[in-house]
């Protein structure tokens, strides 16, 4: 048991990393087993668990070097099978402390705030239950070090969500939609699994080593890097890194798997803020952002499908939110799209040609979207779920409205988030989005054309969210009567809000930059160049990215300031119909699906009708009757027939030993 | 005319096929019975002409053997067609067909 007591080189206790990842568990594990009866008690072990596991992480944060750690140091297998090695070790490095600091910060807050928005609820405890694994099931995916563990973490992942967004399980739409998004996932899932199996057996094909893990991230870093390895690689790259994409689409819910997402929305609202916005949704792009030296490496045709895929997603879904008039949804479909950015930035991440480039920064512009987008989206969520909380479950825009005297602090923060995820600057969001736009802008100008205008796009539907939900005159009778949620749910939403404030002042991409490249040139500015920054470095895509601002916002300031009901479907008749029916995927895969699955319905009852039941089963019992039926001809009960058999019986066998078989 | 060892066996072979045809074809079971002691005798007359053309006595040895166990047999099985008579009031092997179910 010494190993437990055991610091690493950087003197961080082996135990903590550990400690992370496992207390969230073992609250998801005391609240099913035992406590599921007693709502404060299992509230208050999963908030304790997570508050625990964030201190934590910002312990992990504060040890994490430059150099990647594994956690015990010695090597340690979970499962060790000739070449198949399954290390048990977590990896603690910039971006994944960086990550868990994200998860587990923002997954405190949100137990806070569940526990009062849950209140009342008969699952109570069995919510806290779910949520406790899903952050420990998020936790092991940003924390494991190789392939396999990550892929377990992130089946486990899929099942939390399926849980939670299935939590109101009477509800039939809510069961569906837990269902969509599984299967939806499984979808992606199993191309990640085959991407896996092919960087490993192809890795761990090479050179006949039994010693070498291939399913290690560094392990795999390092043998690309080396020349007789790459060169086996080099055919397979395309395919392996479209597989491992498959995984992201999936989970990142990117085009042409995006539907689940914004059926998600069933789940309860924290859900959607925790999983659906802020983290699970992100692991794509995480993985992503950790299996770089996979996908980006010379010869490979991933990249640019990598970048189309998330500047479709991050295009259709910008035109989808325009016409939702679910709060929920259009924030689903804005994560759907600002998912597409980040994914679209990991895609334009250029080759790192020598790894002494001072300019190649890795996919750091994604990941520092995704940190911010997590800040600002969940407290995006958590407004719109005080909002809902306050009419009483009413999700409809076109009948809220007038709630920012009433409910002034979720007006507030709601504000702040709308102000960060348009990119109004000096909130966080323009200048995560404008390092997006400024590597778009370098390396292709379509993109950067698709950049800017879901910057706009994003702009004017939240500008019209904001506009129609929560300023104006209440316009229903549900509205008038709100009231301020309780601290216990606004306090989450000042935290975030503060934070969606300060996020782009923190030297976040800096810090991602050095973990990606050691010597990138990025340097930290000092704070007070700090706000100003993206206009020195790259003017072009600031300056368009704050026109695309003002242009969203004042068209629908325009459109939407005295409207009492949409003026868009009047105006741009089959177009507005087909945002607000999200292009019709979800009934064109209706179709497909209900197409094949007949097809393959009918099939497997002729199939079953006839070749197993009629030709094996009833073949098999058919064939032994009517044996049976002739066999019993012969017994007879009489004595000489008996005899007679028996005496034709030696002359055969006589006439065989005589005749036939001594001739040979 | 010389009488070699093929003579003997065909008039064997013949009494066989005779007591075969009587075991299967007749009724009664006490002729069965003698049907099946004249297979037993062919089967003798062989075993005597391959000793006596063999010049080897142990043919013959066999043959005192088979009637020996003949005779016991005969006392066995008499005793049996005897009881099962007593039992059933006949001797014919069609109404001993208490085989079949």
């Amino acid at each position: 048991m010494d190993f437990l007591a055991q610091t690493t080189a950087s003197g961080m206790p082996v135990l903590l990393p550990w400690c992370v990842l496992l207390l969230p568990l073992a609250a998801a594990v005391v609240i099913a087993l035992f406590t599921l009866r007693c709502e404060r008690l299992s509230s208050a072990l999963s908030i304790g668990a997570v508050t625990l596991s964030f201190a934590g992480s910002v312990f992990l944060f504060f040890f994490a070097g430059p150099h990647t750690t594994d956690v015990p140091e010695q090597k340690v297998y979970w499962l060790d099978v000739g070449a198949f090695k399954v290390s048990a070790q977590l990896l603690v490095d910039r971006l994944s402390a960086l990550m868990t600091l994200v998860v587990t910060g923002v997954a405190m807050l949100i137990h806070v705030y569940s526990r009062a928005y849950m209140q009342g609820d008969l699952g109570f405890a069995r919510y806290f239950a779910s949520l406790s694994l899903f952050t420990f099931s998020m936790l092991g995916i940003v924390l494991a070090n190789n392939f396999l563990a990550m892929f377990i973490f992130w089946e486990l992942v899929g099942v939390s969500s399926y849980l939670l967004i299935g939590f109101w399980r009477e509800k039939a739409s809510a069961a569906d939609a837990a269902k969509k998004a599984f299967l939806m996932n499984r979808l992606g899932d199993f191309g990640f699994i085959l991407g896996i199996l092919i960087v490993w057996g192809i890795l761990s094909s090479v050179g006949g080593s039994t010693q070498f893990d291939a399913l290690r991230f560094d392990a795999i870093a390092q043998a690309l890097a080396s020349a007789e390895r790459f060169e086996q690689f080099a055919p397979w790259a395309t395919l392996a890194g479209l597989l491992i994409f498959c995984g992201c689409v999936g989970k990142s819910a990117q085009f042409p798997l995006h539907t689940w997402l914004p059926d998600a929305m069933e789940g309860p609202t924290p859900v959607s803020a925790l999983i659906h916005a802020a983290t699970m949704v992100a692991a794509g792009v995480y993985m992503l952002c950790r299996v770089i030296f996979v996908l980006n490496v010379p010869g490979s045709d991933a990249m640019p499908v990598i970048a189309w895929t998330g500047g479709v997603t991050a295009l259709l879904a910008a035109l989808m939110a325009v016409q939702q008039d679910d709060i929920k949804r259009i924030l689903a479909c804005s994560t759907l799209s600002q998912l597409g950015m980040m994914v679209m930035a990991v895609g334009l991440t250029p080759l790192q040609l020598t790894d002494t480039d001072p300019n190649w920064t890795g996919p750091a512009p994604a990941m520092y979207h995704l940190v911010t987008h997590a800040f600002f989206k969940a407290l995006l969520f958590l407004g719109a779920g005080s909002v809902i909380v306050a009419l009483h479950h009413e999700q409809n825009i076109w009948k809220m409205g007038g709630l920012a005297q009433k409910m002034p602090w979720t007006t507030g923060t709601f504000l702040l988030g709308t102000l960060a995820l348009c990119g109004v600057p000096p909130l966080s969001g323009f200048y995560s989005k404008d390092s997006i736009l400024a590597l778009a802008a370098e390396r292709n100008p379509g993109f950067f054309a698709i950049g800017v205008l879901v910057a706009a796009l994003t702009t004017y539907y939240m500008t019209r969210l904001v506009v129609v939900g929560f300023l104006g005159n209440s316009r229903s009778e549900t509205a008038t009567r709100a009231h301020e949620s309780p601290p216990a749910m606004t306090w989450p939403l000042r935290i975030l809000a503060a934070l969606s404030v300060v996020a782009g002042f923190l030297g976040i991409e800096h810090f991602l930059a050095q973990h990606f490249n050691a010597n990138a040139a990025t340097h930290a500015v000092p704070w007070w160049e700090l706000p100003f920054a993206p206009f020195n470095h790259s003017p072009l895509a600031a300056g368009f990215g704050l026109f695309a601002v003002m242009l969203g916002g004042s068209a629908a300031w325009a459109l939407y300031r005295y409207a009492a009901s949409d003026p868009l479907p009047e105006k741009l008749a089959l177009l507005s119909r087909a945002m607000r029916n999200r292009f019709g995927f979800d009934e064109a895969y209706a179709e497909v699906v209900a197409k094949t699955q007949d097809a393959l319905a009918a099939f497997a009852d002729w199939f079953d009708r006839w070749i197993i039941a009629g030709l094996m089963v009833r073949g098999a019992h058919g064939t032994t009757e009517l044996l049976g039926r002739a066999l019993r001809l012969l017994q007879t009960g009489n004595l000489q027939t008996y005899a007679f058999f028996f005496a034709a019986g030696l002359v055969l066998v006589l006439a065989l030993v005589l005749f036939g078989l001594h001739s040979h | 005319m010389n009488v070699g060892l093929e003579h003997y066996l065909f008039v064997s072979a013949a009494l066989f096929c005779l007591g075969l045809l009587g075991v299967i074809v007749r009724r009664n079971l006490l002729v069965i019975y003698m049907s099946l002691e004249l297979m037993l005798n062919a089967a003798n007359l062989a075993l005597v002409a391959f000793s006596r053309f063999n010049n080897n006595l142990d043919g013959q040895l066999m043959v005192f053997f088979i009637i020996t166990v003949a005779a016991a047999e005969v006392a066995v099985g008499l005793a049996l067609v005897v009881a099962l008579y007593r039992e059933r009031q006949s001797a014919h092997v069609e109404d001993l067909a208490s085989l079949k179910l």
